[in-house]
């Protein structure tokens, strides 16, 4: 009984830790080895951590109800790229010349529209041949990226709004734009895993799948139905940040499945499935991007991160399975 | 009781595979306000009827009657809104979640945007919960419950609907003593209620204590009901083994060589403590109890698979340590396992594959595996064995199980093992398959063999053994002699009673 | 008996679907373009697939002992790397050495983690994938790296060369394939991989060591992936960085569509081979027809999803899913 209650508050609890380890860590670390002479808890540069955080973030919201699910998703990136492009591309189509600055609602609502339809599409072949999430995505994440490029060959996609990009940079109440979003997405996204008859059924399906079929719940259309959620989230975190950058290119977001993943896994949620929480994968995704900015902050090449983010992610899963030995008499096998 | 309706009713069921049928023309009817004893040995065909009923097979004749109306069963989900309910031996919750959702699970109450109306969920558990008189409340992590609990979720879970009848599947199997008497109360009160109950076990203690009527299978066959106080157990044996117990050919009949193997006050954790035994060449050493009685982790740590937490192992007369299945194999232990499609076999490989599988190493030419000696290996102990498959090249997979059982004991015959230990041989076997199994390990003991056989089937296991040793709960009761076995002293052994405290 | 015959006529066929349509492609295209199925063109599909193909085999024995490998293409980066670097430092007969050990240490690494440690091997992969990513860059320091005297050197024979008419890579492609066939099909090994990936259990109980297995089979991985960086480097005697990026995924596809089940325990290095030649020829025929080189990713995709999907749906003997 004690044991079984302390893994899940270790294991919420471990991010927050680290996260504030690693504040302590570079803070320390920066007065020594920093090349700026300003300190790395700075109030701007925090309140710029949060926004960087966004676009990974809100995509890690997504990805934790996926894995909850028992389900993964590697075709972030490649949704993540393609509504870039169709976001950018649109607001200069010949149609809605005549838009005006309303051309804004629109291209957004089509750029999160295709995110949508691609995650649509990821779960409806997930559905209905009954082939593993891991290679559908795998796949998709080929083709979706193949048709990034098929749009506008290997040239940037370009379109610079001014309205859009001062609403990009606006700060409301000291928080960038897209750190609300990430607010309001990390808020929804949580209020549904724990309040809303979908979320704790994505638990119940992640958790024993042929209980949750013999209750009656329809796996398949809920499982579409997450991954429609990823494909718009995916597709929301494009439109937060192209809508500043103005600029997409058609290598964008490679990786950032990877940087997703990592940021659920170290937030505490199984790889099989059934455990995890929101807030868990917050810890995780402002852990990450601590990292990144800490390395940078104390001089470490910008290289370094992904070899100790690679790392990092391996030490979890391995302290995740020393946590989870059952003893000594554990069979061997 | 005559002149009521059957709160649940089979007529003339029959339920037939390709090659078996596992039931043939099975009626029986359950009252309401009745505990129903369904028995039979493992094979019988118990856990079929529950497919049928469940609507996860569809019976080839005959009919289910609910009530009055004739019903045919699509799945478990449907089956409950008809009102017939089971209660699992392997639980089917999620562990993540609380007891209110687990016990709403697919019915969670709605409210606006699909949110879930938490205080309408709560009151409608803590209403079932008070009934059942548990130790804890709706918000309460079902992980965090002992298995004992859990089963109080699932049996919370058969109470939202308005049930006809509830089945429970060897609802004891996991349960301590004082946890047993809670769930006989809430059958009792679930009896009071008119709910007609089905109660599937192999416990006869269990049975006599609580059933009113007793129905028996036997190879997929009904056997006859009876009024439970009207019959001992002895009777229902006979019903369920269709015969008086032949105990002859467990007669040594052959000499016996030195001993193989020693086992001296061996402990593994709390899965098993203090056991000893030996066991000689050309014996068979049986191991009877329940399960979760701790016989299969004997076996799992005899070979490597498994660190002993205590005692010490010898073979031929000195002391060994085992740390790997490597070890084992390399002593002369071998290990039949109870999962043969689990543990025994890779099931995409072909029949001669597997049969040389920890050998494949030492079957070599050259650098490559000598695929000519690999094929004379199969030959011989497919004649042997008379394991019939069209040749060598056969997946393993497409064999029955009878034919797969006999490929997992070549594979180890062909090591020449000095103790072969084989844990439920006739697992999910036909009959037929079952009497060669049989023989084959008598013969083997006779070719002088040290064989340890490990059975929840207590004809196959006075059947084949020269000795018994009676296990609960992790201990050794008691080691018999097959002069001095019986049915009645065997079932008591290994129900942990002792003949001092035995009632009546 | 009647059921088991056709459910084997259903496999067959989704087995053979795939070559069917393969043969088809093949057709549509030599009408479509005459030089398609020219020797020219063959060779050339050959030899531009045989980076690829080389780290497949690898992957192979990976895939078939029930793990992943996303690792292979940030891996076959550093291999590249590390071997241009050292070729102007410590001359070419010892930085190949130099580069094969440093590249099977972290074979050797990966393989702990997943054959000893018994970590979940798609995460343990993608880990990597970032940390050998980073490794590079650290050893690089993010610069393109170059060997300053391109003709003064033998090491161009690996990518450049030819031997019997015949071009090295493609030598190098189809000897390593046969040598890991045989090992693969003929050998103790090859039988306890198939072992440990289609029944872990039961290959412990049968005695096998499943760690050891696992282990053995990422530093395969791993060689291979050291060949494909030779071949490479020796190809183009300079890199970047990010040379392998994204190759795990065109590797992984080939595997398979070759046929290896992800699960483990099916798959031969025959069928790989076919998989890394399929989407050699389709890369290959869709530029001959003229169209942009980004359709066949398009087209991998679909073809991987028809692939696996005929595959599950032959095993359960009907097209559409289960799932309610």
């Amino acid at each position: 009984m004690q044991a079984g209650k302390m893994t899940p508050f270790i294991k919420t609890g471990a991010i927050w830790a680290f996260v504030v380890l690693e504040l302590i860590f570079f803070s320390v670390a920066g007065e020594f080895l920093s090349l700026s002479d300003k300190a790395f808890m700075d109030l701007d540069n925090m309140l710029l951590l949060l926004k960087q955080s966004a676009p990974i973030g809100i995509i890690a919201m997504g990805m934790t109800i996926i894995m909850i699910n028992g389900n993964i998703d590697l075709s972030v990136g490649a949704i993540f790229a393609l509504a870039a492009v169709i976001l950018l591309d649109s607001m200069s189509w010949a149609i809605f010349a005549g838009l005006g600055d309303w051309v804004i609602p629109v291209s957004w609502a089509l750029a999160l529209l295709t995110g949508v339809v691609l995650g649509a599409v990821n779960g409806l072949i997930v559905w209905k041949t009954g082939v593993d999430a891991f290679i559908v995505t795998l796949g998709s994440m080929l083709g979706f990226r193949g048709l990034v490029f098929m749009y506008n060959g290997e040239n940037p996609t370009s379109e610079l709004n001014w309205t859009l990009v001062d609403f990009a940079e606006a700060q409301f109440l000291g928080l960038h734009t897209a750190t609300w979003f990430l607010a309001a997405v990390t808020l929804v996204i949580w209020y549904v895993m724990t309040k809303t008859v979908h979320g704790r059924n994505a638990y119940a399906i992640g958790n024993n799948r042929e209980a949750a079929v013999n209750a009656g719940i329809r796996v398949g259309p809920h499982m579409m139905i997450n991954f429609m959620i990823i494909g718009f989230l995916a597709a929301l975190s494009a439109v937060v940040f192209y809508s500043e950058s103005g600029s997409v290119n058609p290598n964008d977001g490679q990786l950032y499945e990877l940087w997703v993943i990592t940021a659920v896994v170290l937030g505490g949620t199984k790889l099989t499935g059934g455990a995890g929480s929101i807030v868990g994968t917050l810890g995780g995704v402002l852990a990450i991007q601590l990292l990144r900015k800490g390395l940078g902050h104390i001089g470490a090449d910008t290289e370094t991160v992904n070899l100790v983010i690679g790392l990092i992610l391996i030490a979890v899963l391995f302290l995740d399975r020393q946590l989870n030995l059952k003893g000594k008499e554990e069979l061997k096998t | 009781m005559t002149d009521q309706t059957p709160a649940l009713r089979l007529e003339g069921i029959v339920k037939a595979f390709p090659g078996v049928r596992a039931l043939d023309n099975v009626s029986f009817a359950v009252m309401p306000g009745e505990v129903h004893a369904l028995m039979g040995e493992n094979g019988a065909g118990k856990s079929t009827l529950m497919k049928v009923l469940g609507g996860i097979h569809q019976p080839n004749e005959g009919q289910i009657i609910v009530g009055e109306v004739p019903t045919v069963m699509t799945s478990p989900l449907q089956a409950k809104s008809k009102g017939i309910v089971f209660i699992h031996q392997e639980l089917s919750l999620a562990e993540e979640l609380s007891v209110a959702e687990n016990i709403y699970l697919g019915e969670l109450p709605l409210k606006s945007f699909g949110r879930v109306d938490w205080a309408k969920l709560y009151a409608q558990t803590n209403a079932i919960l008070e009934k059942l008189k548990v130790g804890f409340n709706a918000k309460t992590r079902v992980g965090d419950l002992s298995i004992a609990n859990q089963q109080m979720v699932e049996i919370a879970r058969a109470l939202t609907v308005e049930a006809k009848a509830v089945i429970f599947d060897e609802p004891t199997a996991s349960l301590t003593d004082a946890e047993k008497v809670v769930l006989f109360d809430v059958i009792a009160d679930l009896k009071s209620q008119g709910v007609g109950i089905i109660y599937i076990s192999h416990r006869m203690e269990e049975i006599f204590k609580i059933t009113d009527r007793i129905s028996v299978l036997r190879d997929g066959q009904y056997q006859g009901t009876v009024v439970t106080a009207e019959t001992d157990e002895e009777g229902v044996t006979q019903m369920m083994i269709g015969r008086k117990l032949d105990l002859s050919r467990a007669a040594v009949t052959h000499e016996l060589g030195d001993i193989a193997l020693e086992v001296r006050d061996l402990s593994c954790g709390k899965l098993f403590e203090n056991v000893s035994f030996q066991v000689r060449r050309g014996e068979v050493l049986g191991f009877y109890g329940l399960v979760g009685a701790g016989r299969t982790e004997i076996a799992e740590t005899l070979f490597g698979l498994r660190n002993p937490s205590g005692g010490t192992i010898h073979l031929d007369g000195n002391e060994i340590r085992i740390n790997s299945p490597a070890d084992a194999i390399a002593m002369g232990i071998s290990l039949v396992p109870e999962d043969r499609k689990g543990q025994g076999l890779v099931l995409g490989m072909n029949c001669r594959d597997n049969m040389t599988l920890p050998q494949v190493s030492d079957l070599t030419a050259g650098p490559f595996v000598a695929e000519g000696a690999e094929i004379a290996i199969f030959d011989q102990y497919r004649d042997k064995l008379d394991i019939r498959t069209p040749g060598w090249k056969q997946t393993v997979g497409n064999l029955s199980g009878g034919n797969q059982q006999k490929i997992v004991i070549g594979k180890w015959l062909s090591m020449h093992p000095n103790v072969l230990i084989v844990d439920e041989p006739t697992r999910g076997i036909d009959v037929g398959s079952k009497s060669e199994i049989h023989n084959l390990i008598r013969e083997l003991a006779a070719q002088g063999y040290a064989v340890i056989v490990i059975s929840s089937e207590m004809p196959e296991v006075l059947h084949v053994s020269d000795r018994i040793v009676a296990m609960y709960s992790g201990k050794v009761m008691r080691t018999f002699t097959s002069e001095e076995v019986t049915e009645d002293n065997l079932i008591q052994a290994i129900s942990g009673i002792t003949p001092a405290n035995k009632v009546a | 008996m009647a059921t088991l015959s056709k459910q084997d006529i259903g496999k067959i066929l989704a087995r053979q679907g795939i070559l069917i349509a393969f043969a088809f492609f093949i057709i549509g295209f030599t009408l479509a373009n005459g030089r398609f199925l020219s020797p020219d063109n063959v060779m050339g599909v050959i030899r531009s697939s045989a980076i690829l193909g080389v780290m497949a085999l690898g992957v192979t024995f990976v895939v078939i002992s029930g793990n992943l490998d996303l690792s292979v293409g940030s891996m076959m980066s550093f291999s590249t790397i590390v071997v241009l670097d050292l070729h102007d430092k410590i001359g070419p007969a010892l930085a190949i050495p130099a580069m094969f050990a440093m590249t099977l240490c972290l074979g050797a690494f990966i393989g702990f983690l997943v054959g000893y440690l018994k970590l979940n091997s798609l995460i343990v992969t993608l880990g990597m994938l970032s940390a050998i990513h980073g490794l590079t860059l650290t050893y690089s320091g993010g610069q393109n790296m170059d060997i300053a005297d391109k003709d003064g050197t033998w090491f161009d024979v690996f990518g450049q060369g030819t031997a019997l008419g015949i071009p090295v890579p493609i030598l190098i492609f189809l000897a390593l394939a046969a040598l890991l066939g045989i090992v693969l099909a003929k050998t103790p090994f090859g039988r306890k991989v198939y072992a440990v990936g289609g029944n872990g259990t039961a290959a412990t109980f049968s005695g096998i060591k499943r760690a050891r297995t696992v282990f053995l089979c990422y530093l395969m991985s791993a060689g291979c992936v050291a060949t494909a960086g030779l071949i490479q480097a020796s190809r183009s005697m300079g890199s970047q960085n990010t040379v392998g990026q994204g190759l795990e995924l065109e590797v992984l596809a080939a595997v398979i569509l070759g046929g290896a089940s992800l699960l483990g325990g099916s798959g031969t290095i025959f069928k790989t081979v076919i998989g890394v030649l399929i989407l050699g020829f389709i890369q290959n025929g869709l530029l001959l027809v003229g169209l942009q080189f980004y359709v066949q990713f398009v087209v991998t995709w679909i073809i991987i999803i028809l692939a696996v999907w005929l595959d599950i749906a032959a095993k359960r003997g009907k097209l559409w899913s289960n799932i309610a």
